[in-house]
């Protein structure tokens, strides 16, 4: 804990940027030794095959994981995002139905309905000040009861045009890759070049001192939580390309809300929010990826990968820790030397901004009739 | 004059307290099993009401423990894992055998309180958030446990084993009255004195602020820590009750976690710290409880469960979370303050 603020925010400012260097360093160091150890079983971890397979591991998680950057940066989190796909992809098959005319339509439906569930999501956290752990479960469970009782089994029908989605590549590289890529780097555009993307930094934070600078709070977290359903739904139905059909059961029980919450904070962003970004999810959903390719290459028991993820997973989290002990102490309402941790806080917005002294978020219950 | 004003002042009061986040749950709990009771007069008898507490008893367990971490201000994810670990390790290692069953207890208590102090430190000293090291440490026991056992539990456990979540002392009046019972009771008195003890009352104080608290001198590190240990006791505790109950099964424990966590928040206790009762934490697995011999006795398919679990667990939470039912530090959570956009310029 330090005692001054100024030059802490414009290390942060620099730290912000060696972050995500450092976990590209991570993925870089990831890949080479999963290629020594593939190579010493006497196999080729940069063959074409293996790269193919590494990288349509990233597409989905990365999709889910890139909306999920984003609400955790706003310090919420989405646990229904497992749900949303499986929804989206349902959507999406039984709307297309085997008519290649149909595939906008199906899209488009698939995507909407999944930004209506990030809607809720938003207005339900928002507006009737859910914890957003609860809500987003809630909302899961309600997803799961809808599909389970509507639909058994998988349904609907890919046409053979929308299957390419999931399955042509350009080079080594599959398209829904490169497709990921761009939903990443629209979203590192809008964190870092817009009003929107700034607001939630400001909103992940401190979320009274974003509210007292004159940021939309609520909204900024509702769009958060819309585009985090949608980038869901996005994986959605590329999985649906890839099994050719509407599937529920296969896509919700396959974890991702966990994967992605793991992703986004190996990738450095900080689970209390207000710190990280995109790049660094990308840079997660990588060494995920490439961790279970390699597992997969050298024949690791199933059961065996999944100690060694929670392992990597709690280690890289302390690695970070490390370096910003005194960064993660978002809850506190006053610092070691007394003043309010929002002091420092508002670099993020633009401008050197100072917010008030009145930082502890006390919340509206705190209004004097109630305490009375 | 002044005493009806301190009157009505009182009567607010109550009203305040009556409509709270806490109160709601003991009216839902209610509401819910006067439901029951209206569809299905028998389950007002005590042998069912019994049965119903019998099962009810080892999500009282885990809400107690999930209780502890929660009001500390963190998360406990990998109880789910630890009771699914802790049955197969107890059915791999008694293997039938009703002599090997008191030291595999011993050995469980040991495990869960190992299992807890590795979070703890982890979260307090490693600075890594509760949240990614419970799910790590899920991810760690769900593969441990089946690879260990090569996938599928194997072994079985003796009878003198499962008598703690089947069986119970035989009474007049309410036919037998269930151990596991007893002990939920017992691990809640004990727990309840706790709470009322110093520890618990800095337990409190560091989920409420962690700083103050440590400035009043309170070694945060410590305090969270024993309440990851007594959280991972407690899953096993409740894992020899499930396990007694229901036997070895691949899934046992599997959702556990979300389980615990729900039970507790409808308890009105607030993700975040600092806020909330113990008795309402049980009150609120008891709802849960409720809920699902509920949806039962309508013979609901059981598909369609998760959504009214899902809307019902929404609705209590924004019940309590609306304006003026919780005190100030509620917006520990991200989610209070949100709301209070500006108005537009």
């Amino acid at each position: 804990m330090s005692t001054s603020t100024g030059p802490i925010a414009q290390v942060r400012e620099r730290f912000d940027l060696s972050t995500t260097a450092i976990i590209w360093l991570a993925f870089l160091l990831t890949l080479v030794v999963g290629v020594v150890l593939v190579g010493s079983g006497g196999g080729n971890l940069l063959s074409q095959g293996n790269i193919v397979n590494l990288l349509s591991r990233t597409s989905v998680l990365g999709f889910i994981a890139i909306g999920q950057t984003l609400v955790i940066l706003c310090r919420s989190l989405d646990l229904s995002v497992g749900y949303t796909a499986a929804l989206a992809s349902i959507v999406g098959a039984t709307l297309m139905d085997g008519d290649p005319g149909r595939i906008v339509l199906g899209v488009v439906a698939a995507l909407a309905v999944s930004a209506v569930v990030g809607l809720v999501n938003g207005l339900v956290i928002t507006g009737l000040r859910v914890n957003p752990f609860i809500a987003t479960l809630g909302m899961g469970l309600i997803i799961k009861g809808y599909l389970d009782t509507r639909y058994a089994g998988p349904v609907g029908d890919v046409p053979v045009a929308f299957q390419g989605f999931g399955y042509t590549r350009i080079g080594p590289v599959p398209l829904a890759t490169i497709v990921m890529l761009a939903v990443a780097a629209a979203a590192v555009v809008l964190l870092n070049r817009t009003r929107s993307g700034h607001a939630m930094y400001a909103v992940g934070g401190n979320v009274e001192a974003a509210r007292l600078s004159g940021i939309r709070t609520g909204r900024t977290m509702v769009l958060a939580h819309v585009l985090c359903s949608t980038a869901a739904g996005l994986a959605g139905l590329l999985l649906a390309s890839r099994f050719s059909t509407g599937v529920g059961a296969q896509i919700y029980g396959a974890g991702y809300d966990l994967d992605s919450i793991a992703a986004v904070v190996l990738g450095g962003t900080l689970l209390m929010g207000g710190r990280g970004g995109v790049g660094g999810t990308v840079a997660g959903v990588l060494i995920l990826a490439t961790l279970d390719t390699v597992f997969n290459l050298l024949q690791v028991d199933p059961f065996f990968r999944d100690v060694l993820r929670g392992v990597i997973i709690i280690a890289a989290v302390a690695l970070y820790a490390r370096r910003q002990l005194d960064l993660t102490a978002h809850r506190q309402r006053f610092t070691a030397s007394g003043r309010p941790i929002g002091a420092s806080e508002g670099e993020h917005l633009s401008g050197p901004s100072d917010p008030p002294e009145s930082s502890p978020p006390s919340g509206p219950s705190s209004n004097p009739e109630v305490l009375a | 004059m002044s005493s009806l004003r301190e009157r009505s002042g009182a009567a607010a009061g109550l009203l305040n307290r009556l409509t709270s986040g806490t109160a709601t749950i003991f009216a839902l709990l209610v509401v819910v099993l006067v439901v029951i009771t209206i569809l299905n007069p028998t389950f007002a008898r005590p042998a069912s009401l019994m049965a119903f507490l019998r099962a009810a008893a080892p999500l009282v367990v885990l809400a107690i423990g999930q209780y502890l971490v929660i009001v500390s201000g963190e998360f406990d994810l990998s109880v789910g894992a630890l009771v699914g670990a802790q049955v197969v390790f107890a059915a791999k290692m008694i293997d039938g055998d009703p002599s090997r069953t008191w030291p595999v207890l011993a050995a469980m208590l040991v495990l869960g309180a190992v299992v807890g102090l590795v979070n703890g430190l982890i979260t307090t000293l490693l600075k890594v958030p509760s949240f990614i090291t419970t799910l790590g440490m899920l991810l760690v026991l769900f593969g441990a446990v089946r690879l260990w056992t090569g996938g599928a539990p194997t072994g079985a456990l003796a009878d003198n084993f499962r008598t703690w979540g089947r069986g119970g002392i035989d009474m007049p009046v309410l036919r037998q009255l269930p151990w596991a019972l007893v002990i939920a009771v017992v691990i809640a008195i004990a727990v309840g004195l706790l709470m009322r003890a110093p520890w618990g009352r800095t337990l409190v104080a560091t989920g409420d602020n962690d700083t103050a608290a440590s400035f009043a001198g309170v070694r945060v590190w410590r305090v969270r820590t024993v309440a990851f240990v007594l959280s991972g006791v407690l899953a096993t505790v409740a894992a020899i009750l499930i396990g007694g109950f229901a036997g070895v099964t691949a899934q046992v424990g599997d959702g556990l976690e979300f389980v615990a966590i729900t039970a507790v928040v409808l308890g009105g206790v607030v993700l975040g710290g600092g806020r909330g009762s113990m008795i309402a934490a049980i009150a609120g697995a008891l709802a849960y409880q409720a809920i699902e011999r509920l949806f039962t006795q309508l013979a609901l398919p059981s598909t369609a469960r998760p959504t009214l679990q899902g809307i019902i667990i929404i609705a209590a939470v924004a019940w309590a979370a609306r304006e003026g039912s919780r005190g100030p530090g509620a917006a520990n959570t991200p989610a209070p303050d949100a709301s209070a956009d500006p108005a537009p310029a």
